[in-house]
C-alpha cells in the first residue's frame, strides 16, 4: 500500500436513488455515504460531526430507517432509497416537521438539525403519535448541543399532531 | 442616546420566527463546514503523544513522496513568520517549536489533494522527541521548584484589561488578582458562624458540534479566510501580526457556525490554515475533528478554597477566597478567566469584609480558555454552594437566606462599578416557586436553589454598524455578530425594522467579513444583541433622521407631523414611500441612504463607574431524587428565571437559557475530560458524555424577567450565558436537601454521591 495515489484507488461502480434521483457512481470501497453526498452530489444537508455514529448529525434515511451516514458505506446504499434533508420538502411546502421546527425555534445553530428532522420523521413513520418519552427516547441518538431539547420535543409532538389531523 | 419616539413595538418583543429558519430546516444553510472553495485541499494535524517534550528532530521526507501531498510543514519551517498567538501571551506556536507542551499540541501538518493523501502522509512523519519532566496538575506545577511551561512570557497587548498582567515570576502562575474590601480576616473572626470548604470544576469541553473549520487563500499578497470564528476581526489581527500583512489585505469571513460557546473565540485554527496554504500555494482547509477538540481547548479546570462568616441570624460578613484556575500550556484568556473567577466568587450579595484572590497557572495540560461564562460557572458553583451549606448550618431556608443579603436594584456590587440593574429577588423568587417551594417536597426528594450574576458584555469593547435603506426601501445591515446559533441576524433585523418601520422580509443582514462589515470587537460574552445592537440600533435611528428630514421637505411639513411605518412616510393625509423619498432626495430613482452607528464602552459618561456594561442575572431552583444504592441522582424539576432586560426576541432568549441550563446540567452530572498524566483519556463523543434528549427533566422551565434595565436597544440585555451558572450549586444543594450528603467535586456521578452518602451516613 505504499505510496497510495489519490487516482489510485479501486472503485466500484453503484446506483442508488437519492431523493427521488437515480445516481451511478464509481465509489470506493471505504468512501462513506456522507462524502458521496456531501462532496460528490453537493447535498450538504447532513453533516459530518462526531464521525463515530454517536451523534446523528449525519443522519439521512436510507429504505426508510434512520442510518448515521459518516459511518454508513456508500457501497452498501447501493440499490437502495436514500433522503436527505433536502428531499423533505414538497418543493416549496415545507414538511409539517420543518414546519413545527421553526414554529418552536426548535434549533440554534441549526447543525444538528437535518439530522434531528430525518430521525424524527423516521419516528412518527414508525409511531404517528408518540408520548414525550417515546421522543425522548427515539431522539437519543441525535445530540443537541444548544436547544437543551424542550423545543425539539415540543416542535415533534406539534409535527404528530399536524400530519394526525391531515390524514384525518 | 436619546429614543425619539415612545410609541407601542411592532417587531420587538413580538413573536418572531428567525430569519435563518426555513434555510436551517432544509439544509439550505451554509455553515463554514459547506464552504468549498475551488482548489482546495484537504489537511491532517499531526498531535504530540506526550505532554512535555523535547523534539530532537522531525522527518517529512516520507511524508512528502507520498502522490497528492502539496505542503507538509513542521515548526522547523516557519521562517519569516511571528508564528507565536495568544490574546494574552503570545505564548501559543501554530506548530511546536522544538519543544511541546501537552499531549495533543499540533506538531506537523500536511495539505493534500484529499484526506486519504493527507493521512498516509501523516503516518510517514517521523518525531524524534526527549521526553522531559511533565507538571499534569495544580499541585506538581505550583510546587516550589517545579519545571516551568514557559520561561519567558511576552504579553499580547490586545486588550486593554489585559495590559495589567501580573505573573509571578519563577513561577507558573500567569497571573494573579486580588480584590479586597474591609478586612477579610478580621471579618471571619468577627463572624459567629464560618463555613470552610475546597471546591472542585471539572475541564469540561465545549462539543460544538460542528468542530473547528478554517480555510485559507493567498491571492498573492492577499489573505482570505472563511472560518467558524466568534472574533473576525481579532482573527484577522492576529493573522496580520503573524503574517505582517495589512489589515486591508486580510479579508476574514464568519458563514454559519454550528456552535460555538466560546470555544472559538480568538484565533485558533486560523493561523496554520494561513501558513499551510501559502507553503501549498493553493487553498487548504483545517477542519479539525470532533475528537480533537478535546485537545485543542477545554474550560478551566479550578479548585477554590473559600470561607464565608455570617451572624447566626443569617447576615453574611465575610468572604475570603482563594481560587486556582488550570490554564494548560497556553494561557488564552486564562488571566482574564482568573479575574473573573475572583470578581464573581463574590456574588451579589451585601459584605463588610472581601478578601478574594485568583491564580491562572500553566500546566502541560491541553490549554484551557473561553466557554460560555468563564468564570462564572467555577466561582459560583462554590460561591452558591457555600450559601447553601451555610443556610443549613443556620437552620435558615436557602432562599430565605440569600433574600436577606441579596444586592437590590441599584445597590453596587462593587462601588467602582456599575449597580445591579435588575430584580434579583424577584428572580429567586420565580425559580423556587417553579419548581413548587412553597410546598414539601416529595419523601426522598430534596430542592436547591441558586443565584447567578455575571458581569456582562465584556469589558472595553467596540462595534460600528451600517444600515443601507436601498433606493427600493428595503435595508441591508452590516454588522460584525457572527450566527452561531444565538439569533443575532434575527435580532438585528428585528432593531432595524423596528426602527426604520420595514417589514422584516424587507431586511437582509450581511455575513460578517471583515471587508464588508465595519468593526465588530466579537460574538461573546453575550454582547451582540445589546452592544452590537446598539451600533445597529443607531445606525437604524440615522438612517430615521435622513428620513424624517427629507420627508419633511417633501411633504413641505413641520417634522413632529411626519411619521414613519410600513416603508412609508406620512403626514397630514399625504403618503410617500421610502422608494420615493430616495429618489425625491436624489432627483433619480437611485442612490441610498446610509446610516452609521458605533458602541464602545468608554463612551459612557467618565462619572459612571465600572467597566461592567450589563449584569446577567439569574435564579434556578432544581428538585431531585437520590438513589441509595447507586448514589445516581435524578433532576426531576428545574426551574430557571433570566432578566432579560426587555427580549428583542422572547422565543430566543428563552431558547438561550433552556440551552445554558441543560448544559450545565452537563457538567453537573456528568461532563468531565479526564485527564490523567497529561493524557486526554476521553477525548471524543463515545467515551464524553454530553447531555440527550432524554436527560432533559420531566419538568423543566424558564421564566424572562423583562424590567428594561439593560443597556441595549430597548432596555435589552445579553442572556446567552448566566442560564449555564445555576444548574451545579443548585442540584448540589437539592442532593443535600434531599440526603444530608454535600458533594464538593463536579460532575456529581454515582460514586462521589455514593461516598458522600456514606459519609453522611457516618457522620
Ligand atoms: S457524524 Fe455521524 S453520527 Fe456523528
Ligand atoms: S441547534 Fe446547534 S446542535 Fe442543535
Amino acid at each position: 500500500m505504499e505510496a497510495q495515489g489519490a487516482s489510485a484507488r479501486p472503485v466500484v461502480e453503484i446506483s442508488l436513488t437519492v431523493n427521488g434521483r437515480p445516481h451511478t457512481l464509481a465509489v470506493e470501497p471505504r468512501e462513506t455515504l456522507l462524502d458521496l453526498l456531501r462532496m460528490r452530489l453537493g447535498l450538504t444537508g447532513a453533516k459530518l460531526s462526531c464521525d463515530v455514529q454517536v451523534c446523528g448529525a449525519c443522519t439521512v434515511l436510507v429504505d426508510g430507517l434512520p442510518v448515521s451516514a459518516c459511518t454508513y458505506l456508500a457501497y452498501e446504499a447501493r440499490g437502495r432509497q436514500v433522503l436527505t434533508i433536502e428531499g423533505l420538502a414538497d418543493g416549496e411546502g415545507l414538511h409539517p416537521l420543518q414546519q413545527a421546527f421553526i414554529d418552536h425555534a426548535a434549533f440554534q445553530c441549526g447543525y444538528c438539525t437535518p439530522g434531528m428532522i430525518l430521525a424524527a420523521k423516521a419516528l412518527l413513520d414508525e409511531i404517528p403519535r408518540p408520548t414525550t418519552d417515546e421522543i425522548k427516547h427515539y431522539l437519543r441518538g441525535n445530540i443537541c448541543r444548544c436547544t437543551g431539547y424542550k423545543k425539539i420535543l415540543e416542535a415533534v409532538l406539534a409535527a404528530a399532531e399536524t400530519m394526525a389531523s391531515r390524514h384525518g | 442616546m436619546t429614543e425619539d419616539r415612545e410609541t407601542t413595538l411592532e417587531v420587538v418583543g413580538r413573536p418572531t420566527a428567525r430569519v435563518d429558519g426555513t434555510d436551517k430546516v432544509t439544509g439550505r444553510a451554509r455553515f463554514v463546514s459547506d464552504v468549498a472553495v475551488p482548489g482546495m485541499l484537504e489537511t491532517r494535524i499531526l498531535r504530540s503523544p506526550l505532554p512535555h517534550a523535547r523534539i530532537r528532530g522531525i522527518d517529512v521526507s516520507r511524508a512528502r513522496a507520498v502522490p497528492g501531498v502539496a505542503a507538509v510543514l513542521t515548526g522547523a519551517d516557519l521562517d519569516g513568520l511571528d508564528p507565536y498567538y495568544g490574546v494574552a501571551y503570545k505564548d501559543q506556536p501554530l506548530l511546536a517549536i522544538g519543544r511541546v507542551r501537552y499531549e495533543g499540541e499540533p506538531v506537523a501538518a500536511v495539505a493534500a489533494s484529499d484526506a486519504v493523501a493527507a493521512e498516509a502522509a501523516l503516518e510517514r512523519i517521523e518525531v524524534d522527541y526527549d521526553p522531559l519532566p511533565a507538571v499534569t496538575t495544580l499541585d506538581e506545577a505550583l510546587a516550589p521548584g517545579a519545571p516551568l511551561v514557559h520561561e519567558r512570557l511576552r504579553p499580547a497587548g490586545h486588550f486593554r484589561d489585559l495590559r495589567a498582567l501580573r505573573p509571578v515570576e519563577g513561577t507558573n502562575i500567569c497571573h494573579h488578582v486580588r480584590r479586597t474590601r474591609g478586612d477579610g480576616a478580621r471579618g471571619l473572626q468577627r463572624a459567629e458562624v464560618v463555613v470552610e470548604d475546597v471546591f472542585t470544576f471539572p475541564a469540561v469541553q465545549h462539543v460544538s458540534l460542528e468542530s473547528f473549520v478554517s480555510i485559507a487563500r493567498w491571492d498573492g499578497d492577499r489573505l482570505t479566510v472563511w472560518s467558524g470564528t466568534q472574533h473576525p476581526f481579532p482573527v484577522r489581527k492576529e493573522l496580520s501580526e503573524i503574517f505582517g500583512v495589512p489589515a486591508h489585505r486580510i479579508r476574514v469571513i464568519a458563514p454559519l457556525i454550528g456552535g460555538a460557546f466560546g470555544q472559538k473565540c480568538y484565533a485558533k485554527y486560523e493561523p496554520l490554515a494561513a501558513a499551510l496554504a501559502r507553503a501549498a500555494g493553493a487553498p487548504v482547509r483545517v477542519w479539525v475533528s470532533v475528537t480533537d477538540a478535546f485537545r485543542t481547548l477545554t474550560r478551566h479546570p479550578a479548585r477554590i478554597h473559600m470561607r464565608t462568616g455570617a451572624t447566626r441570624d443569617g447576615r453574611l460578613v465575610a468572604r475570603v477566597v482563594r481560587a486556582w484556575l488550570d490554564t494548560g500550556a497556553y494561557a488564552d484568556v486564562g488571566p482574564r478567566v482568573a479575574g473573573k473567577v475572583a470578581y464573581l466568587s463574590i456574588g451579589p450579595y451585601r459584605w463588610e469584609h472581601l478578601d478574594v484572590e485568583a491564580f491562572a497557572v500553566y500546566t502541560h495540560r491541553v490549554p484551557a480558555g473561553a466557554f460560555r461564562g468563564y468564570g462564572a460557572p467555577q466561582a459560583e458553583w462554590a460561591g452558591e454552594s457555600q450559601l447553601n451549606r451555610l443556610a443549613a448550618e443556620l437552620g435558615i431556608d436557602p432562599t430565605e437566606l440569600r433574600l436577606r443579603n441579596l444586592l437590590g436594584q441599584g445597590e453596587p456590587y462593587d462601588p467602582t462599578d456599575r449597580p445591579i440593574d435588575g430584580d434579583l429577588p424577584a428572580l429567586l423568587r420565580a425559580a423556587a416557586r417553579g419548581v413548587g417551594w412553597e410546598t414539601p417536597p416529595r419523601p426522598g426528594r430534596g430542592r436547591g436553589v441558586a443565584v447567578g450574576v455575571k458581569d456582562g458584555g465584556g469589558a472595553h469593547s467596540v462595534s460600528a454598524s451600517l444600515v443601507r435603506l436601498h433606493a427600493d426601501g428595503t435595508a441591508t445591515v452590516h454588522v460584525g455578530s457572527v450566527e452561531m446559533g444565538q439569533g443575532p441576524r434575527t435580532v438585528m433585523a428585528q432593531i432595524t425594522a423596528e426602527t426604520l418601520g420595514l417589514p422584516l422580509e424587507g431586511i437582509s443582514v450581511q455575513e460578517p467579513d471583515t471587508d464588508l462589515v465595519p468593526y465588530d470587537q466579537g460574538s461573546s460574552a453575550s454582547r451582540s444583541t445589546a452592544l452590537a445592537g446598539t451600533a445597529v440600533h443607531r445606525a437604524a435611528l440615522d438612517v430615521r433622521r435622513q428620513l424624517l428630514e427629507i420627508a419633511r421637505r417633501f411633504f413641505e411639513a413641520p417634522p413632529d407631523v411626519v411619521t414613519l411605518a410600513g416603508g412609508a412616510a406620512r403626514a397630514g393625509g399625504r403618503i410617500a414611500t421610502y422608494a420615493e423619498l430616495i429618489a425625491y432626495h436624489f432627483g433619480t430613482p437611485g442612490g441610498e441612504l446610509i446610516g452609521r452607528g458605533e458602541f464602545h464602552s468608554g463612551e459612557r459618561d467618565p462619572g459612571a463607574p465600572g467597566p461592567t456594561a450589563f449584569w446577567e442575572l439569574g435564579a434556578a431552583a432544581a428538585e431531585v431524587e437520590v438513589d441509595a444504592e447507586t448514589g445516581a441522582v435524578r433532576v426531576c424539576a428545574y426551574a430557571s428565571a433570566t432578566d432579560a432586560g426587555r427580549a428583542i426576541n422572547p422565543q430566543l432568549c428563552e431558547a438561550q437559557d433552556q440551552g445554558a441550563a441543560v448544559q450545565g446540567l452537563g457538567h453537573t452530572l456528568f461532563e468531565e475530560v479526564r485527564i490523567e498524566g497529561g493524557q486526554v483519556q476521553n477525548a471524543g463523543l463515545i467515551d464524553y458524555r454530553v447531555p440527550l434528549a432524554d436527560d432533559l427533566p420531566p419538568t423543566f422551565t424558564a421564566a424572562l424577567h423583562q424590567d428594561g434595565g439593560g443597556p441595549g436597544p430597548f432596555g435589552a440585555k445579553g442572556v446567552g450565558e448566566i442560564g449555564i451558572v445555576m444548574p451545579a450549586p443548585a442540584v448540589a444543594g437539592a442532593v443535600a436537601a434531599a440526603t444530608g450528603a454535600r458533594v464538593r467535586d463536579l460532575p456529581l456521578t454515582p460514586e462521589r454521591v455514593w461516598r458522600a452518602l456514606r459519609a453522611a451516613d457516618g457522620a
